[in-house]
């Protein structure tokens, strides 16, 4: 676990997973697909560029295909930020409207580096360094929507977003609705969030629970570089507004992505390990304490089936709810509160929905209801460890 | 008191070189307690004071005056005393007049309405503001921005919102300008660039702003021919918001082509202006963001006018936004639940006698821009535009149970996919409004 911890340290050497790939043959991140069942076109929702593939509810040892063996091209190897700003440099090459506004993201290009050289490339208008006045560019950028731009807002770190609170909720995600469909808002709120190392308690804020009321708003998670990407551009183009949620932790992570141009969909949750035994439920930072614990479990015999959920709201019910009918088990690890957290949303969507094909309650394991601590010790029992997740399933699946 | 400087520093309030500011500013100087902003006479006798607080080195805001109207009035009867060169032409004038005949009338015929239950919730009629509004709408172009407050009935319709579609979205029916999801406070209209409509005070500032950040970006990113302007109405108490200095702030920063307008009725809700407010002379911190700060009579439609004027025409050079405090005061409690109870009844009968609608008609037929009866002739037609708003209303129809989820996402894939796989808003049930999300 200590290494596990190590690796996924922010300042140090990139995590490399093709080491955890040998290990788990079933588990690839590197070669995540794009799972996309069959779903009506009668919409025509954003698709990447590899076609459609139904969901694999088969059993554990089938080898995920490699897409970027399956594509023509090589692929490229990058970091999480850099994936980000990858898909944020090609949507705003597509897009003259696509403009970033947030503090420090021109000139120092951005606290986690994701858009460092934007400035000089595109302008300082275009990326826009905003004086520390978190409501109001967020107003602004709303308003920007309004008129005709795209702006993409970044929150330092998330839990300055509070501050943004009143524009989050009642423009961002009212507007459209209380002007009778007239003004759309097509803004993306992005930044990096979660508990980080040692940050102490208001850096290490999870906000993904404090959002997720408010109706008008789409919200993701990535956690991949994979994934970033394909979010990214996803949230850029999405007419809603979205607020896309970055860990601290996860923007050295390193993975070969396809040189070709992908768009992920905000909505669809990520197979990351098909299984049988037990429906993981999981997103961000906490995907990764998951499948230290699958491999643990996997030694002891079980078989889990690990979803990233992606999207926080709307949750995937279909690819989730394939997953319960399965398994008929489910566990929820998240780095949210318990209070109120998505955890507790996705319990209570999922007692609703899939509460006959249940063996067992809904396990839910999050964060403690504390302000994260700064001592190290403390700040690792306050959230969820690999040793807690395997403990679970043991306890779930008796 | 007048300076001949004092024109001058109207039009090009960054152009003045410090020393003739400097040579002016004691002479011109003139502190006003805040006693004399109750209306009192001596408010005639306005200030001018200049910033020099700024150094050399900083280029932009370096002689950043505040300037009323008043000044200008009087430095303009003292130069040209022979003839006084009339401020409008009969046209304009004939247009103000039924703008703000428009304005009373209506928000009188919610009053109306409201105590008829025709309409519910929280009304804010905008009765003796009237000059406000028409006075700086009326300049705009279609492509320009309003963004307002709650109590911006008025400001929707001196844009251009038709009557019938204001009244609509006030009696809550789906042909209102916001199908009824909106209401009172919120009075949308991308036809007409009424951008809210907002119930928190505050809270639409930063979205003028960046409406004004999108005139901008047209202009120098997308190289379009663009000189839009963005106005931002909000009243006294918002000026000790944070939003409200934020914004200040970042306009002034990026010369942003907006007009902040300060409707200065002295009272929030039971809450005295002067109660609140450290330094209740809000147009001073204008220059204390580098922009220059007016203050102009708002019972005055042709001050207000002429002040607009060049604060739009500022903006659209390029040269960034204004702050401009309107004194103003509101006939009517603050909104038509507040018994108004407060306010001292000397001050509502002063303001009352400076009836901005009876000011501008005794304006044009003194000056014989028109007549009597064509006054009359726009009041009948104005009394007959309201009344057909109010019926067409009443016979619009209520929202059908289907709109409840249309609108909550431009996207409404939004929604999310159900547990069969398909995307909520294909569920046919969305469509009647009974859907599960």
């Amino acid at each position: 676990m200590a290494a596990m911890l190590q690796s996924v340290r922010v300042a140090s050497a990139s995590f490399h997973l093709p080491d955890q790939c040998s290990k788990l043959p079933a588990f690839s991140v590197c070669s995540l697909p794009v799972i996309r069942s069959e779903r009506s076109s009668s919409l025509d929702p954003i698709h990447g560029t590899r076609s459609t593939r139904k969901v694999i509810t088969k059993a554990v040892a089938a080898q995920a295909e490699n897409p970027a063996a399956a594509a023509s091209k090589p692929g490229h190897e990058l970091l999480l930020f850099e994936a980000l700003r990858e898909g944020l440099e090609e949507e705003m090459d597509r897009d003259p409207r696509v403009c970033v506004m947030g503090e420090d993201v021109g000139h120092y290009g951005g606290s986690y580096k994701v858009t460092k050289g934007l400035a000089e490339k595109y302008g300082d208008l275009r990326v826009l360094d905003t004086p520390i006045a978190e409501n109001s560019f967020t107003g602004m950028a709303v308003g920007a929507a309004m008129t005709g731009l795209r702006p993409i807002v970044e929150g330092m770190n998330m839990g300055f977003l509070l501050l943004a609170f009143n524009q989050i909720s009642d423009n961002c995600g009212m507007l459209h609705y209380t002007s009778g469909g007239q003004f759309t808002i097509p803004t993306v709120i992005r930044g990096p969030g979660g508990v980080g190392r040692q940050l102490g308690a208001e850096h290490s804020q999870r906000l993904e629970s404090y959002f997720q009321s408010i109706p008008g708003i789409q919200m993701v998670a990535c956690s991949t570089p994979y994934n970033a990407k394909g979010l990214m551009k996803a949230a850029i183009r999405s007419e809603n507004p979205v607020v896309l949620f970055e860990h601290v932790l996860l923007y050295n992570l390193k993975e070969r992505i396809p040189d070709e141009e992908y768009v992920l969909s905000l909505e669809e949750a990520e197979m990351v390990r098909p299984g049988e035994h037990v429906t993981i439920l999981t997103y961000s930072r906490m995907r990764y304490h998951v499948m230290q614990a699958a491999k643990t479990l996997v030694n002891k015999g079980y078989d889990p089936e690990v979803i990233d959920i992606r999207s926080l709201k709307p949750f995937d019910l279909y690819t989730i709810g394939n997953s319960v009918k399965k398994t008929h088990r489910v566990l929820i690890v998240e780095e949210c509160m318990r209070t109120g957290g998505i955890g507790a949303s996705l319990t209570a969507a999922i007692n609703e929905n899939f509460h006959d094909y249940l063996d067992a309650p809904i396990v839910c394991l999050s964060s403690q209801d504390v302000p994260t601590p700064y001592a190290g010790t403390l700040e690792e029992w306050t959230v969820v460890q690999p040793a807690q997740i395997v403990a679970a399933v043991e306890q779930l699946c008796r | 008191m007048a300076c001949s400087a004092a024109a001058k520093i109207l039009h090009n309030p960054l152009l003045i070189s410090s020393s003739r500011s400097a040579e002016k500013s004691d002479s011109c100087c003139k502190i006003l307690g805040p006693s004399s902003f109750l209306g009192s006479t001596s408010l005639s006798k306005k200030l001018v004071s200049v910033n020099k607080g700024v150094s050399r080195a900083s280029r932009r805001s370096a002689n950043v005056v505040a300037v009323s109207s008043d000044v200008v009035k009087e430095k303009k009867l003292k130069s040209n005393s022979a003839a006084p060169s009339l401020l409008i032409t009969k046209e304009e004038g004939l247009v103000l007049y039924e703008d703000m005949i428009l304005g009373r009338v209506f928000e009188d015929m919610c009053a109306q309405m409201y105590y008829r239950g025709k309409m519910f919730g929280f009304v804010h009629l905008y009765n003796g503001q009237e000059a406000v509004s028409t006075g700086f709408i009326k300049l705009l172009k279609k492509e320009d921005c309003v963004v307002s407050t709650y109590r911006d009935h008025v400001h929707a319709l001196s844009k251009g919102v038709p009557a019938r579609e204001v009244m609509s979205e006030l009696f809550g029916k789906t042909t209102g300008c916001c199908r009824g999801q909106g209401g009172s406070m919120h009075m949308f209209s991308k036809e007409h660039n009424v951008l809210g409509g907002f119930a928190f005070i505050g809270e639409g500032i930063p979205v003028a702003t960046g409406a004004a950040f999108t005139s901008k970006y047209k202009r120098e990113v997308l190289k379009e021919d663009c000189d839009e302007v963005t106005l931002a109405f909000f009243g006294d108490g918002t000026c000790n918001n944070g939003q409200f200095f934020e914004c200040l702030n970042m306009a002034a920063l990026w010369k942003l082509p907006i007009v902040f307008v300060v409707e200065n009725n002295l009272w929030a809700i039971g809450m005295s202006h002067l109660r609140a407010t450290s330094d209740p002379q809000i147009w001073k911190k204008g220059p204390a963001f580098g922009m220059p700060g007016v203050h102009v009579d708002g019972m005055d439609v042709l001050k207000v006018r002429e002040v607009a004027n060049e604060a739009i025409a500022r903006a659209r050079r390029g040269e960034g936004p204004t702050l401009v405090e309107c004194e103003t005061y509101r006939f009517r409690g603050h909104s038509l639940a507040d018994p108004d109870e407060l306010r001292d009844p000397a001050e509502k009968a002063h303001y009352a006698t400076r009836d901005p609608i009876t000011a501008l008609k005794k304006y044009i037929l003194e000056n014989n821009l028109a007549s009597e009866a064509e006054l009359k002739a726009i009041e009948k037609k104005i009394d007959e535009v309201v009344e057909d708003a109010v019926e067409f209303a009443d016979e619009s129809p209520v929202p059908a149970r289907s709109q409840l989820l249309e609108n909550v996402f431009a996207d409404p894939r939004g929604f999310g996919i159900g547990p069969d796989g398909k995307y909520r808003c294909e569920d046919p049930k969305f469509t009647e409004g009974t859907a599960q999300v």
